[in-house]
């Protein structure tokens, strides 16, 4: 057993339990506080699978940006937070149906191609090769991809704005 | 990288699995958000794997993408939530008529 792979089973351990210990968690503050545990291990694996790239991206986007947008979320809105019971027994059956559903397909996929089976050559693409590829292979995807990011803030921005607009109106009807 | 490919697919399928498990009976619109927040970075971990294995780097490129689209599905969805809750004074999905 090499260092690369110790290294990989370490961080696939510390993943599995900070996700599981996320998703069990009743303070939404403590979840999100794994999750980002979670997410700088996911970024760890990338380096280590040979995309430092992305690596980089998955800590400045994933748990710098939007785990730190959902906690202000939670911090802007009080959650009743005993309330909730973990788990109820109504919802566990369709979570059991999709779970065996997707573990067949996953198992399938998974064992059943006879070239995921050799092991996985060591291989870096720099952030500078990545950065070509992209733009000489794929320019329209990212040119989609913009135009959604800027579709997603114009529709974030007017699902803002609408209520304050109705709220600035009752307040000047009430006086 | 002595590691198989299958070893990683069943990483990344585990956590998908939570994330679904999560999204499918937690009884809260955030904790919904996230499972499918590790649904996506379970997919974006496949990809990576499924590139390092052939030696191509369209994985990568998908996985990228799929960042971008983790990022504008949860502000369009944070923002959801909060109008949800403004109207309705809850989380609980089941509560929302």
């Amino acid at each position: 057993m090499t260092l690369y792979s110790l290294l990989f089973y370490l961080l696939a351990i510390i993943i599995l339990a900070s996700t599981v210990m996320a998703v069990t968690r009743r303070n939404l503050v403590h979840a999100i506080i794994y999750l980002v545990v979670s997410f700088f291990g996911s970024a760890m694996l990338f380096y280590l699978l040979g995309a430092p790239f992305l690596a980089a991206i998955e800590v400045i986007i994933y748990a710098g940006a939007i785990m730190i947008l959902f906690l202000f979320i939670v911090m802007m809105i009080d959650v009743d937070r005993h309330k909730e019971r973990l788990f109820p027994i109504r919802q566990c059956l369709p979570a059991i149906i999709f779970g065996l559903v997707y573990a067949a397909v996953g198992l399938m996929v998974t064992f059943g191609h006879s070239g995921s089976k050799a092991s996985m050559p060591i291989a870096v693409a720099t952030p500078n090769a990545f950065g070509r590829f992209v733009f000489e292979h794929h320019w329209l995807a990212v040119e989609i991809v913009s135009l959604l990011l800027l579709v997603a803030l114009i529709g974030a921005l007017y699902l803002g704005r609408l209520k304050i607009e109705k709220s600035a109106a009752a307040g000047k009807e009430t006086p | 990288m002595n590691v198989p490919l299958t070893h990683l697919l069943t990483l990344a399928g585990g956590l998908f699995f939570i994330g679904i498990w999560c999204a499918v009976t937690r009884r809260n619109l955030i904790m919904v958000m996230l499972g499918i927040e590790i649904m996506l970075n379970a997919a974006a971990l496949a990809f990576v794997g499924a590139s390092l294995r052939w030696q191509q780097m369209e994985g990568q490129a998908v996985a990228l993408f799929v960042l971008a689209i983790a990022a504008a599905e949860v502000s369009v969805g944070l923002a959801l939530i909060i109008c949800i809750y403004r109207r309705y004074r809850t989380l609980d999905p089941a509560k929302v008529q």
